[in-house]
């Protein structure tokens, strides 16, 4: 009989909202999405954590410009490391940033492990990080956290909602709450993406226009904030009730 | 100390499971760790001890056995065969520490002994689990 699984709901138990921040597509800004509502919202006052589930290619740790993959302080579990006020778990703390080669199995594990030890204490807000795809770690989210709601990243790309409209769609299927959804990297705004998701009945949240700037800023969370990608992405929030 | 957190889900589960199947006392839990968890025994059971206490009176005279579960892993590439204790020893504190915390990052940290693939599986030795309650109705 497994037991790490019957004790992840009282891990989470004092925690407010989970947010998985998910796009089934690469390369189309989730984790920046991800990191900057971590530390829009810490900035606003809200008491958050941060989980970086994309257990192969993890980069909120280089968004966050986390320098040290110190092991995380035991209590009763482990504590996750505050980082900029976020409170921010990440498997580089024990890969060491090392390549990670997990098969399905392994990737179940590992999340079970994370969520069963993990004491996140008190928190307004989770955000998890959702890798690319719809296979072992978007099905356990929705298996193992059960409050779970998604927001969903897209990028203006035919090619990109081909592969984001199917997580909507499983999401869908499966009646799991979903905040809506973002298109980001515009760069001539188009009504495409707004007119799909209004097809599939969903809510398209705003448009994060393409910065050529960003990248300076990335690992400089002070920087995020004064970029135009930061202001859009603010826009978008103030207009959504999270 | 994150072997607290893992004794912790064991009597959880206990709990659970003789509220499920009318228990009103639980007189033995025998528990499985895999030994890639790499648990030290004195903490954990001095966990399982402090949150007993804690517990109602149905763990009151609770025995726990605690069984480590042998490592076994195989190559998928060659299908070679090993232990972690044969692999153990050539690892750093950090890559050892490292699997404590999360076991399948034996995955990053090590290698088939015999052909270098990282493409090997855990056959046994990782997790927690109860094998069996005991108790009264």
């Amino acid at each position: 009989m497994e037991v790490r699984v019957n004790v992840i709901e009282k891990r989470l138990r004092n925690v407010k909202r989970i947010i998985s921040v998910a796009s089934c597509k690469g390369g189309v800004g989730n984790s920046l999405v991800a990191s900057s509502l971590a530390l829009n919202l810490s900035h606003k006052g809200f008491n958050i954590g941060l989980f970086d589930l994309d257990l192969y290619g993890p980069s909120s740790h280089i968004i966050l410009g986390v320098k040290k993959q110190n092991f995380p302080e035991e209590e009763k579990g482990i504590i996750p490391p505050k980082i900029h006020g976020i409170n921010f778990m990440s498997i580089i703390y024990f890969t060491k940033d090392k390549p990670s080669p997990f098969r399905g199995i392994d990737i179940s594990n590992i999340i079970i492990e994370l969520l069963a030890i993990t004491q996140w204490g008190p928190l307004d807000y989770l955000i998890i990080d959702m890798p690319p795809g719809i296979g072992d770690e978007t099905l356990d989210v929705i298996r193992l956290i059960k409050k779970s709601e998604f927001l969903v990243v897209s990028t203006p790309s035919k090619v990109a909602l081909g592969t984001v409209s199917k997580l909507l769609k499983i999401l869908i299927e499966l009646k799991i709450p979903i905040i809506g959804v973002i298109e980001n990297m515009v760069i001539t705004k188009s009504s495409f993406i707004e007119n799909e998701i209004d097809k599939l009945d969903l809510t398209y949240l705003g448009t994060i226009y393409f910065d050529k700037n960003l990248e300076e800023s990335i690992g400089k969370p002070d920087k995020i904030f004064k970029t135009n990608f930061m202001k859009d992405f603010d826009k978008i929030l103030g207009e959504i009730d999270l | 100390m994150h072997e607290w957190a893992l004794a912790e889900s064991i009597i959880t589960t206990a709990v659970e499971a003789a509220e499920k199947k009318k228990l009103k006392m639980i007189s033995e839990i025998k528990i499985s760790i895999g030994e890639l968890q790499q648990i030290e025994q004195d903490i954990f059971e001095f966990a399982l001890g402090e949150i007993i206490k804690s517990q109602d009176g149905k763990l009151r005279n609770v025995k726990t056995i605690i069984e480590t579960e042998e490592s076994t892993l195989k190559c998928k590439n060659c299908g070679n065969k090993w232990k972690f204790a044969d692999i153990k020893k050539i690892l750093s504190d950090d890559e050892s520490e490292s699997i404590h915390f999360i076991p399948e990052v034996t995955f990053v940290h090590t290698r088939c002994p015999k052909c270098g693939s990282p493409d090997f599986e855990i056959t046994s030795g990782r997790g927690v689990s109860i094998t069996s309650i005991k108790g009264k109705r």
